[in-house]
């Protein structure tokens, strides 16, 4: 024997199995109309790949999956395509979504279909396309897709298979059932899936105590397989992936991370059984094993269901009577979902269908207000504090929900269940979850838009700082330029006037004193600068052209140009002259 | 066909708030028995004279504040409070008293904070300790234990207890007299041996004080029962009377004449048995985690002790209860558990991890 560990927490609800396990698992008659919902399944919904009025056969696919994480939908029987729209499905906000109709013709024709025998010869690669094309989603509740969970990158060895065939949720034996009476093909579908995962070191199957039945049937199939049967006491929530990996292993998965990040893969046993299918006899996921139980229902037993069937056909073919139903649940009492319609069909998921008398489940009783006795905390397998998430739930107090590790929380309804005050703690949490992810989606976006905003904030500062530094830059250009005119002066009244550099700072200030006062002399002093500036063009300008027509013009030409240039070297002294005096006069004016 | 949109699970354990506060009442029975056995019909007439106040209080606020009546009154809190109150007042205590105590407990203590589930602190004991306050001599005035009644007298029959509680004639001399715990109040100067000697209390005793060891075992007998049917855990009673126990181990002092007492005596003397189970379990104002509840319960046994050997009033379950209502928040600060798949434990107002 294995040693198993034990989880925190848990409860025992009563298991109520007994009922649907009388009979062997039975067929219905094929329902008229079948409605196969394009999203059926974790991840993106398939699109149509069929046109309404066409013709189709049972196993043909009729939708392709669309992007990584999708699934494939095949005609759960023969038939015509009659309707491709929204319709009611079973969702437990009660919603409408893509679905295709098919009208049955009857004759439940098979299309052409053919399996490998000897899967150990095939790749793994190919097996998993195998499993992909036919559509299989993980079928213990929330239809993962399983060719993504078997294909987990070179990164991730997976050295632990395990089988969940733990079925925790009272009054469901769809498992139970399918593993007594189809044990050897599901070992076969567990010697497929250790095929692709390259034969993992453990391959358990993790199965609770109350079904020996179910445990014997394994048993004579699993010798010399290297597959463990390990079972353990039953306790309300063990199915949990999170939950079984802990009882077989002694090890918690860390929040946020998925199994194969800790080497392990946890697949669904009724899941095992649809590999089986698909890979050795070519059938791609068409059916599923439905515990149809619950005092509403005069039969109860399970039936191998076509994906598509309305729940009401169900019904009417197990003696239901609505005036004693209490609520109609899809899936089992403590996670399942109440459907308001009963038009909505089974999926890839629908492990059971249970139509309860109120003698069984009365409607709730109002909640009582939260004494804090604690009892939730005691049952929580997470280890979380039910009653602080309820209370800060309440006060929508996200920081302290999420310090308090909401998102920890598996739904599992331990708490509520035990609840003496009748408070509906998931239905909190389930909000709160949903409030805390919308407030999240929208700071991203508010962020983005703040960071769109301040992105064009700064590139209009940018413009408006290059313009400044250009405009600086023209300004220091024209101030140095005066600069070294007013040092020119100042050397040219060497001796006389101040020193070249004091010259230039004088100049300079008296030009601060002018700009700030506009008075006249410093005003003068402009028209004098200006007036110099003029002359010095001119003296180049002259000298310039002397310099060309010593090339080449007459002697004559040559005297008059030395004249004017003459001239021009006589006005610019002048000029500078007066500059001189005039700064000398104002400077002592300042002092 | 049409259903009822209704969220998981669907299945409830039987479990509802009213029963769990009737098998509450159930559990005090044994102690109610002893009480009234070892110390007359005090104890029962207080019991009933609470209940029907706080239940009339409860209504009334109800009413005030536009709730359903019959709905809340269903809860049974308001009776457990009143059943609580009335078994920690001295038996034949004035009616009065009774009545302002429970009158303070369900409307100040209670209903002004919001009611069942939002109240800070212990409501009984915030009854308790105002009229410990306000009525020191009514307060603790106890009755003589019947074993050691003087000749020729006896307790009180039900009419004559009945007049003594509404008229307020005293009762008759000598069947009032001093708690065991008074006794070490007031003995400086003798050895525990010879306190154990000389006063009757205590030489007739079977291992802790007449009359009171048979109350605090009723007290323990029902919180076992509670015990195992999981209306709590036992953290707390355990943590409060473990800390006790260790604390008068430390300070025994070989029986000196500076020791508080035996840890047998403090054990199963005053409302220690009582408190254990009946008070510090009030879930309402207690730390919320089993580490914090360990911890809370564990504060509440080192103050009792501590106040009773070295602080003014004999007995101290009422002021530490209420002492450590005040912490319970802190406590649980720090006391988060660990959740599946983290490292490490929390604290309640970290939304990271470091
Ligand atoms: S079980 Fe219900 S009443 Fe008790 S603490 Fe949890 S939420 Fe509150
Ligand atoms: S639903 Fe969440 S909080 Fe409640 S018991 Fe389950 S995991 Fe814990």
């Amino acid at each position: 024997m294995r040693s198993t560990w034990v989880t925190p927490g848990g409860v025992h609800p009563p298991e109520n199995k007994h009922q649907s396990l009388t009979m062997p698992i039975g067929s219905l008659p094929i329902p008229e109309k079948l409605l196969v919902p394009l999203s059926q399944h974790i991840g993106a919904p398939a699109k149509a790949c069929v046109k309404v009025g066409a013709k189709v056969l049972k196993g043909q696919k009729i939708a392709e999956a669309t992007g990584a994480v999708s699934v494939p939908m095949h005609a759960p029987t023969s038939g015509t395509v009659t309707a491709i729209e929204d319709r009611p499905i079973a969702h437990s906000s009660g919603m409408s979504a893509p679905c295709i109709e098919i009208t049955s013709d009857g004759k439940d024709t098979w299309i052409d279909h053919k399996g490998v025998a000897d899967f150990e010869h095939a790749s793994p690669q190919a097996l998993t396309k195998t499993i992909a094309d036919a559509g299989i989603a993980g079928m213990g509740g929330a239809g993962f897709p399983s060719a993504i969970k078997l294909s987990p990158g070179h990164r991730r060895p997976i050295n632990t298979l395990i089988i969940n065939a733990t079925e925790c949720e009272p009054y469901i034996t769809a498992d139970d059932s399918a593993i007594r009476e189809r044990a050897a093909e599901i070992i076969t579908g567990i010697g497929i899936l250790s095929h692709i995962l390259g034969n993992p070191v453990n391959i358990l199957i993790g199965i609770e105590d109350n079904k020996p039945e179910a445990i014997a049937a394994l048993e004579p199939h699993v010798a010399d397989t290297g597959i463990s049967v390990v079972s353990f006491p039953t306790k309300y929530p063990s199915g949990g992936e999170k939950q079984l990996i802990y009882i077989l292993t002694g090890k918690e998965l860390p929040s946020g991370q998925l199994p194969a990040d800790a080497g392990m893969v946890c697949i669904n046993i009724g899941t095992t059984y649809a590999i089986k299918r698909a890979v050795v006899n070519g059938e791609p996921l068409i059916s599923r094993v439905t515990t149809m139980t619950g005092n509403a229902c005069g039969i109860n037993r399970n039936y191998e269901t076509l994906i598509g069937t309305p729940v009401s056909h169900m019904l009417a073919h197990s003696e239901f009577n609505e005036h004693a139903c209490s609520r109609l649940v899809m899936g089992g009492p403590m996670m399942g979902f109440s459907l308001t319609s009963a038009e909505v069909p089974i999926v890839k998921t629908t492990n059971c269908i249970l139509a309860p008398s109120y003698s069984e489940i009365p409607d709730d009783e109002p909640a009582q207000a939260c004494i804090r006795c604690g009892m939730c905390a005691e049952a929580c397998p997470a280890s979380l504090l039910p009653q602080q998430l309820f209370w800060y739930s309440q006060a929508e107090d996200h920081d302290r929900l999420e310090a308090h590790n909401l998102f920890d929380c598996i739904e599992c309804g331990a708490c509520s269940y035990v609840c003496p005050s009748n408070i509906p703690l998931v239905q909190y949490y389930r909000h709160s979850k949903g409030e805390i992810l919308k407030a999240r989606e929208e700071k991203v976006k508010s962020d983005h838009a703040r960071e769109r905003f301040e992105f064009h904030q700064q590139r209009m500062e940018q413009a408006e700082k290059d313009k400044e530094a250009k405009r600086a830059a023209r300004r220091e250009a024209a101030e140095k330029a005066k600069a070294t005119v007013a040092a020119n002066a100042g050397t040219a009244k060497e001796g006389t006037g101040p020193a070249p550099g004091s010259a230039a700072d004088i100049i300079a200030a008296a030009q601060a004193r002018a700009a700030a006062k506009q008075v006249s002399p410093e005003e003068q002093q402009a028209k004098f600068e200006r007036s110099i500036a003029g002359a010095e063009m001119r003296v180049q300008m002259a000298t310039d052209k002397l310099v060309e027509t010593n090339a080449k013009q007459t002697e004559d030409q040559k005297n008059i140009l030395n004249a004017a240039l003459e001239g021009a070297k006589q006005k610019l002294e002048q000029a500078q002259a007066r500059l001189a005096e005039h700064v000398k006069k104002h400077s002592e004016q300042v002092k | 066909m049409a259903f009822k949109q209704i969220t998981s699970p669907h299945a409830h354990a039987a479990q509802n708030t009213s029963k769990v506060m009737q098998l509450v009442l159930w559990a005090t029975v044994p102690g109610l028995a002893a009480l009234t056995i070892q110390f007359g019909w005090g104890s029962l007439i207080n019991v009933v004279l609470a209940v029907v106040t706080a239940v009339a209080c409860e209504a009334a606020i109800l009413k005030l504040r536009k709730r359903p009546v019959a709905f809340y009154l269903q809860d049974y809190s308001a009776v457990v409070t009143a059943v609580l109150l009335g078994l920690a007042l001295p038996p034949l205590a004035a009616w009065w008293v009774v009545v302002v105590g429970s009158m303070f407990s369900i409307i100040i203590a209670k209903q002004l904070y919001g009611g069942l589930g939002y109240n800070p602190f212990n409501p009984a004991m915030v009854g308790y300790v105002v009229l410990l306050i306000s009525f020191p001599i009514q307060m603790t005035t106890w009755i003589t234990p019947l074993s050691l009644l003087p000749d020729g007298v006896s307790h009180p029959g039900i009419i004559e207890s009945l007049g003594i509680v509404f008229s307020g004639y005293s009762p008759a001399d000598g069947v009032t007299g001093a708690t065991p715990l008074d006794v070490f109040k007031h003995s400086s100067g003798l050895v525990v041996d010879q306190i154990y000697e000389s006063n009757p209390l205590f030489s007739q005793a079977a291992f802790a004080g007449v009359g009171w060891e048979w109350v605090n075992l009723g007290f323990l007998a029902g919180g076992i029962v509670l015990l195992a049917t999981r209306i709590f855990t036992w953290h707390g009673p355990v943590a409060m009377l473990a800390a006790i126990a260790m604390m008068s181990l430390l300070f025994w002092d070989g029986g000196s004449s500076e020791s508080p007492g035996s840890p047998l005596m403090h054990l199963f003397s005053g409302a220690s048995m009582m408190g254990a189970f009946f008070i510090l379990t009030d879930p309402v104002s207690s730390a919320v985690s089993n580490r914090g509840r360990l911890i809370y319960g564990a504060l509440i046994g080192v103050l009792v002790y501590i106040i009773r050997a070295w602080g003014n009033y004999p007995d101290a379950v009422a002021f530490a209860v209420l002492i450590a209502n005040f912490a319970a928040p802190f406590i649980d600060n720090y006391t988060l558990p660990r959740t599946y798949g983290h490292t490490d434990r929390r604290r309640a107002t970290e939304k990271e991890e470091d």
